[in-house]
């Protein structure tokens, strides 16, 4: 099991340094720069803009510059400078990393609490009103674009009278230490982003969980399981449901890239301290470093997602080796 | 074309037909598509027409009864007040003051495929028609979601085309060569899926100089969403070429000399059709999201232009959002569109399995 996870982590090496160089480059294609907009300003000369320049490196090739991006951040840590706040990228980003990694792991969790049951009961019961609804739900989730969920959620919030929109905190909370009226402060700023990221990734999961639990129904040793006079209920909940979820561990890894989009979109709308806002601001800006660090730092996270799903998957069932 | 009944054609068809939702979702995508190709006709005002003194109107409903007796279809003019206490406006209908809608009237110029022309299906000779409300410069939404169909429909289908000439050639050489070629671009597909899809697109839609005129950043955004949709294109095709290229009618292509490229483009592509319109079909709805986000995040395309994601970023505005709730209306397109999608992609998927019972 270590041999597998050490070999998978090196082969996410090539895909990584692959992956930084499409960034680079991407970034690099950006007309204009933070710096150049000095240029505009009469406090700032050339000359000046030109000794900013060197001191940070970004007067070298570009096959330096990169080599210098990359080297720092792997045995630095140091992500470069934010030329927008003014301070090294590392101090601002780790918290809005954090606050990610909240809210995608609580997204995720809630929609496998409400997703799995919901599959699991439409395939159960393949007609009537609970069918029929989530049918339409599922649809309609994957119909409807996940700012547009946000904007409908705010709109019903304000027009009832709520207040607790955007931000995590309401404001006399917002330095309070940790206390049980903060915590359910917290929830009640929480659940609209969180209804809203997981929308799209709870309809396909719960078709894909429907679908898995109708192929298992129809297997072998279901019958057999049923033929030696097992309950029915342990039939669908011991035999089939435990091997029809094993391909949903997968998917949870898979469902990263779409809740790390999410976040943008609806991070944006309601002003949280996420990685989302912080990239939209750099890219509008041309704070280069900070947006290159946000989009390596994403590829990193789904790669590492990746592989703790498929360490679990390996942990829920046992017939999956690697070595 | 479908004279043989139980052609492989005509028997899918049979089957594209029994799903009843795919059927009447390819109908409502039809109308869509009409009304895009006829946006400057079905809209009553052009996309930039301004009305002053009209900002934030509410919508207007069609009535048909006036004081209690059957009208043609006609609107109540709205009268603008300010509310004495909390400054705000507001709308209320004039009940005594019924507009007539008329047909085919003449207003706004606009440019019908090179034709300059005034006439539009509806509107109202005096007062104003906003059937789905106003923005706050007095523009009717109804007017730009249907002019900004024109570009959120076919977002999807120019990309789709691009992205399956590229899938199709990288997949195909993929697939057919093997060996170093099939690792390389393996590669650079992995690099592609394993980046986060919107945070890349961000990336890519920041080169498009802003100075750019309206047509280019169209190619641009469409450019950019089939940078990266084209790899997960690529895969499919891939193993679809390495299941058919030892098959006999590709070893006698070969054997009469025909370059790699005409057997992939020409012998294989044909072949794996069905999936490739199933994949064009699924990929569609992606395709249209990403560029409403993109629009509605202020990176995709802009002003004057109109797309549905551009429309709904002046919902962005929370206050503006909780007092003129109607700048949502676009979204209800974006939804039905890819709704319709998804369920003729279901419909054709059905259509397309063999196995399924007739």
């Amino acid at each position: 099991m270590l041999i597998y996870v050490l070999r998978r982590l090196l082969l996410a090496i090539p895909t990584l340094v692959l992956i930084s160089m499409l960034i680079f480059v991407v970034m690099q294609l950006q007309p204009g720069g933070f710096l150049s907009n000095y240029l505009d300003d009469p406090r700032f000369s050339e000359e000046t803009v030109n000794n900013i320049k060197r001191q940070f490196g970004l007067d070298q090739p570009l096959y330096i510059q990169y080599w210098n991006w990359l080297t720092n951040i792997v045995f630095k840590g140091d992500f470069g400078f934010s030329f927008q706040s003014g301070r090294p990228v590392s101090s601002i980003i780790w918290e809005r990393v954090g606050w990610t990694l909240v809210l995608a792991t609580l997204t995720l969790v809630i929609t496998w609490l409400i997703a799995i049951p919901l599959g699991i009961a439409t395939a159960l019961r393949r007609r009537g009103v609970l069918a029929t609804g989530s049918n339409f739900l599922g649809y309609m989730g994957l119909a409807t674009p996940d700012f547009l969920i946000a904007l409908l959620l705010i709109y019903l919030v304000l027009s009832t009278g709520g207040t607790n929109v955007g931000g995590l905190f309401s404001p006399q909370y917002i330095d309070a230490p940790w206390s049980w009226d903060r915590f359910v402060n917290f929830l009640s700023h929480l659940w609209i982003p969180i209804v809203a990221m997981s929308a799209e990734g709870l309809a396909g999961l719960m078709r894909q969980m429907r679908a898995n639990l109708l192929d298992v129904l129809g297997m072998d040793y279901v019958r057999t399981a049923r033929a030696k006079g097992l309950a029915e209920r342990v039939v669908t909940y011991r035999h089939a449901v435990r091997n029809a979820i094993n391909p949903m561990i997968s998917l949870a890894g898979l469902s990263l890239p779409q809740l790390i989009s999410s976040d943008i979109v609806v991070a944006k709308l309601l002003s949280l301290p996420t990685m989302g806002p912080l990239l939209l601001d750099s890219l509008f800006a041309k704070d280069q470093q900070v947006a290159m660090a946000i989009l390596m730092l994403s590829a990193v996270l789904l790669v590492v997602g990746n592989l703790l799903a498929d360490i679990a998957l390996s942990l829920a069932d046992p017939r999956i080796r690697y070595d | 074309m479908l004279r043989d009944r139980n052609s492989p054609l005509h028997l899918a068809w049979r089957r594209f037909l029994r799903h009843r939702p795919g059927v009447w979702s390819a109908l409502v995508l039809l109308l869509l598509y009409l009304m895009a190709l006829f946006a400057g006709f079905v809209a009553p005002y052009s996309v930039a027409t301004q009305h002053v003194g009209s900002g934030n109107q509410p919508p207007q409903r069609v009535q048909f009864f006036h004081e209690g007796q059957l009208r043609r279809p006609f609107v109540y003019a709205l009268q603008r007040q300010r509310d004495p206490v909390t400054f705000l406006q507001t709308y209320t209908e004039d009940k005594t003051q019924p507009v007539p809608i008329r047909f085919f009237v003449q207003g706004d110029t606009y440019n019908f495929y090179g034709l300059r022309t005034n006439l539009h299906l509806f509107g109202v000779e005096n007062g104003t028609i906003f059937l789905m409300g106003s923005d706050k410069l007095g523009r009717d939404i109804f007017s730009r979601t249907v002019i900004g169909s024109q570009i959120s429909l076919t977002v999807g289908i120019v990309g789709v085309a691009i992205s399956f000439v590229i899938g199709i050639l990288m997949g195909g050489i993929s697939g057919y060569y093997g060996g170093r070629i099939d690792l390389v671009i393996q590669r650079i597909i992995e690099v592609l899926l394993s980046i986060p899809r919107l945070p890349i697109l961000l990336a890519l839609a920041t080169i498009i100089p802003a100075n750019w005129p309206s047509t280019y950043v169209y190619m641009g955004i469409v450019a950019v969403l089939a940078f990266i949709g084209w790899a997960s294109l690529a895969r499919v095709v891939r193993g679809q070429v390495i299941a058919l290229r030892d098959i006999e009618y590709v070893t006698a292509a070969k054997a009469l000399g025909q370059k790699d490229l005409t057997i992939i483009t020409r012998h294989i592509t044909p072949n794996i059709s069905s999936y490739l319109i199933i994949a064009a079909t699924l990929a569609l709805p992606g395709y249209i999201l990403g560029e409403s986000t993109l629009s509605f995040l202020g990176l995709g395309v802009k002003e004057p232009m109109a797309s549905w994601g551009l429309l709904l970023a002046d919902a962005q505005d929370l206050s503006a959002l909780s007092q003129y709730p109607w700048l949502l209306w676009p979204g209800a397109f974006i939804v039905l569109s890819v709704l319709c999608y998804n369920f003729v992609g279901d419909a054709l998927r059905d259509a397309a399995d063999v196995r399924s019972v007739d």
